[in-house]
């Protein structure tokens, strides 16, 4: 059952260092072959940021998403979006992040089954405070039939 | 209006992944930090009720993503949105396809938007995606 009373709930900020190696390790598993992402100042794959969890369960309370309370059985990933406001980040870039639980909400199936959505917003941003990226993971639970 | 040559019908050919093995899902775990066992613990996900070691739904987006980066920059996204459909398992195999379907000028920006989606091999949607590219100099994206 999902807990309503999380929305609103945010995360401690958490660090998160933006390192060649794991842009390579990451790029070669989602098989991105640009050259972009090679050598000390690589830039990273589109979807690299998911791997934020890493840094964020290092931190005590830095990720509001298990307030949500969504069924580790019956709950799924629907829908993630990546947002950058310019370049995306590079190595040797370190990140200030926060995670914040934005939205719930439902939303009836077309088999009549009521879908409820959890959305959790992370904002990434760099050594002078500007908005560098936004992570927007929403996830789906289908209620139980009564 | 820009005066740069249109990218619509320029797209790369489609990217074909697979059969998918454990391995790759490994892999890619190691690589993201995500190491839920229904990824790779057969004795595991099929006490879930599932026929074997689950898909990740971020291999097969970033798989997605990486088509349309190679091609338009990775440096040049601005915007990625996707949406899952269906599960895939190992064995599937994937295939990755996009195209322009807008050409927006903008606050003086020349931006490249795509609809790409990724299917599996009996051709059922997979993964459904949106993308937001500043336009490359046009000699990023030459043949």
């Amino acid at each position: 059952m999902i807990d309503r009373d999380a929305v609103g709930a945010e995360g401690t900020p958490f660090e998160m260092r933006i390192e060649a190696g794991k842009i390579a390790e990451f790029a070669r598993a989602v098989h991105a072959h640009h050259s972009a992402h090679a050598g000390e100042a690589a830039v990273v794959p589109a979807t690299f940021l998911t791997s934020q969890f890493f840094w964020e369960e290092r931190v005590d309370d830095a990720n509001p998403w298990h307030l949500a309370k969504m069924s580790q059985e019956r709950g799924m990933h629907a829908e993630q979006e990546y947002v950058f406001h310019g370049p995306p980040p590079r190595a040797g870039d370190t990140l200030s992040a926060r995670s914040k639980v934005t939205r719930i909400w439902d939303k009836t199936s077309r088999s009549g089954r009521v879908l409820t959505f959890v959305e959790m917003i992370t904002e990434f941003r760099d050594d002078t405070g500007r908005l560098v990226a936004e992570a927007i993971l929403t996830g789906v639970e289908p209620q139980e039939a009564p | 209006m820009s005066t740069a040559a249109r990218l619509a019908g320029t797209e790369p050919a489609p990217r074909t992944l697979g059969p998918l093995t454990v391995t790759d899902f490994v892999r890619y775990q190691g690589a993201s930090g995500d190491f839920n066992p229904i990824h790779h613990d057969h004795l595991f996900a099929t006490s879930s009720g599932y026929e074997g070691p689950l898909g990740i739904g971020m291999l097969a987006a970033g798989a997605m993503n990486a088509w349309a980066t190679d091609w338009l920059g990775p440096d040049h996204i601005r915007r990625t949105r996707m949406r899952w459909k269906r599960p895939v398992f190992a064995g599937h195999t994937l295939t990755i396809t996009g195209k322009v379907v807008a050409e927006p000028h903008e606050e003086g920006q020349d931006y490249v938007d795509l609809e790409v989606s990724v299917h599996n091999q009996d051709g059922e949607l997979a993964v459904q995606g949106w993308m937001r590219f500043v336009r490359p100099p046009s000699a990023e994206t030459a043949p």
